[in-house]
């Protein structure tokens, strides 16, 4: 088996992509417990943003701007809908509100824009091959890697350097003294819900300049993918659950790139297998620290 | 501030932890609560704190009803409590523990004011607060309770699980706190040294007051235990 540079490059693209999603979902869960299962809708429904401004002949950066605005609004309605009035209730009440999001949001899709899928053609040039050294490399291989580093080095800014981002981080450690000192909940958990969204509509764009064909399950085998990485890694912390994330995305890419196309079908068998594995061997996840923070007495 | 608690009523289910408890703290006092487990201490700080089922009863501080309002509401009302167990950020360090405390400060000011109180707590700011040992870990919950600037200081157990010179500390600490003119309502098990301390001392059990000590009962050994097993 050999690897070309060219699947390398999408290989780590791919594992950028996911790992912006990965933190996305993993932002959330730190501050609700909730694995949101509706993210990849979010997902789908800012690609259609993209596919359809392509469709009515907008330049690529209105679409790309539509796109934030609609995953955004979603975000934030999800929040005051959803979330907000079932915060105290079971983890079982929210995770089967967001399975039920999911399937609402993905029926919509088959109805308002029907099954067979739009193409988002102004992300086209973004899958035009450019020379590097020698080696052709698609476009958007290069400025996804190069934009998820951005999104997760500010991300990292804002959970260390600013108040908000301390108060996020209380709040996934423990969120009933995290209130005691007077961080406020609605406002942390509105955070987190905002930063995710704006993380999906990030991946959102990036996929789309992918994959252009965008269909009611865009990005749904993505979103599986990623909650597996999001495991593998480490759900309770972001950085954890970001190299899960890019682990799982690069060994799909790689994988993808090295199997011959008539057995390509078997990815994800490799791939949940893969993740089995680990788990057997690393309940707390592959990138989660042994006994980290134990108090001492 | 006056925290005033009134006929204070605590349910969980069918179980009333907390049966009709009135006290008051005044600013400039520190005010005892002792009494066996179970005996509604706890409930008591944690529904004036708004976390815990109020079922009957006012608190107010100041005049103003805190009944029903958020847990964040109440700490940026002016209240601040040290919880049981402590219940520090071991993975932050000691200075983002610090800098926690300032979610509910009303006026300007940083974290450096409790340095002076807590001076060991400065040598280690930089360090991961899960580092710290038990007695070290209990001055930082009480430190960054104060980087709140609070008119009221709730504290529940701060003893419990340190060794006597680390109880010394506490308590000097307490003292101190006391003359900076905040109201104090110390929960305990360290029933003597509360006694001696505090300017009243409430001997709660299941979840009734039953008796109210002053400093000059904290030798009187056969009033404590009788207080207890009344």
């Amino acid at each position: 088996m050999s690897v070309s540079w060219q699947t390398l490059a999408d290989a780590l693209s791919l594992g950028g992509i996911y790992a912006l999603m990965a933190v996305g979902i993993g932002l959330v869960f730190g501050v609700l417990r909730l694995v949101n299962f509706a993210y990849g809708q979010l997902i789908m429904a800012g690609a259609y943003a993209v596919a359809y401004a392509s469709v009515w002949g907008w330049p690529s950066w209105a679409g790309i701007l539509l796109c934030f605005a609609v995953v955004l609004a979603l975000s934030v309605l999800m929040d005051r809908i959803v979330f907000r009035p079932l915060r105290t209730h079971s983890p079982a009440v929210m995770l089967v509100a967001t399975f039920a999001i999911a399937f609402l949001m993905q029926s919509i899709a088959v109805l308002a824009f029907g099954q067979l899928g739009t193409i988002a053609s102004s992300m086209g040039p973004l899958n035009q091959p450019w020379d590097v050294g020698g080696v052709e490399i698609r476009k958007i291989a290069i400025v996804s890697v190069v934009v998820a580093a951005i999104c997760l080095a500010l991300l990292q800014l804002l959970l260390t350097r600013t108040s908000v981002g301390l108060h996020m981080r209380a709040a996934s450690m423990d969120f009933r003294t995290a209130r005691m000192l007077g961080v406020r909940a609605n406002r942390v958990i509105g955070g987190a819900v905002l930063i995710s969204g704006l993380l999906a509509a990030v991946s959102a764009v990036m996929l789309t300049a992918r994959n252009p064909q965008v269909t009611p399950i865009f990005g749904l085998d993505d979103t599986i993918i990623v909650l597996a990485g999001v495991v593998l890694g480490g759900l309770t912390r972001p950085i954890p659950a970001t190299l899960g994330g890019f682990t799982i995305g690069f060994a799909s890419g790689i994988l993808g790139g090295a199997l011959p196309t008539n057995q390509s079908q078997y990815l994800p068998t490799f791939l949940f297998a893969a993740v089995i594995l680990v788990l057997l061997v690393r309940p707390n996840g592959l990138f989660a620290r042994a006994g980290a923070g134990a108090e001492r007495l | 501030m006056t925290l005033a608690v009134d006929g204070l009523r605590v349910r969980y289910g069918a179980v009333e932890a907390v049966r009709g408890l009135s006290l008051e703290v005044k600013p400039g006092e520190i005010v005892g609560l002792i009494g066996p487990n179970g005996a509604g201490k706890s409930s008591t700080l944690n529904a004036i704190m708004g976390a815990a089922p109020v079922a009957g009863g006012e608190i107010r501080l100041d005049g103003a009803s805190l009944r029903g309002r958020r847990t964040e509401d109440v700490a940026r009302a002016g209240i601040a409590l040290v919880p049981e167990g402590r219940r520090i950020f071991a993975e932050l360090t000691v200075e983002e523990n610090l800098r926690l405390g300032l979610a509910a400060r009303r006026s300007p000011g940083g974290i450096d004011d409790v340095f002076e109180l807590f001076p060991v707590i400065e040598e280690f700011r930089r360090r991961q607060a899960g580092a710290l040992s038990g007695g070290q870990q209990q001055q930082l919950a009480i430190a960054r309770a104060l980087v709140a600037d609070p008119s009221v200081l709730l504290l529940d157990e701060p003893s419990l699980g340190l060794a006597p010179r680390i109880v010394s500390v506490v308590f000097d600490a307490l003292a101190a706190i006391r003359e900076r003119g905040l109201a104090v309502l110390l929960v305990e098990q360290r029933a003597q040294r509360t006694v001696a301390l505090a300017d009243r001392t409430y001997v709660l059990s299941n979840g009734e007051l039953r008796l109210t000590l002053g400093p000059k009962d904290a030798d009187d050994t056969e009033k404590l235990v009788a207080a207890y097993f009344a």
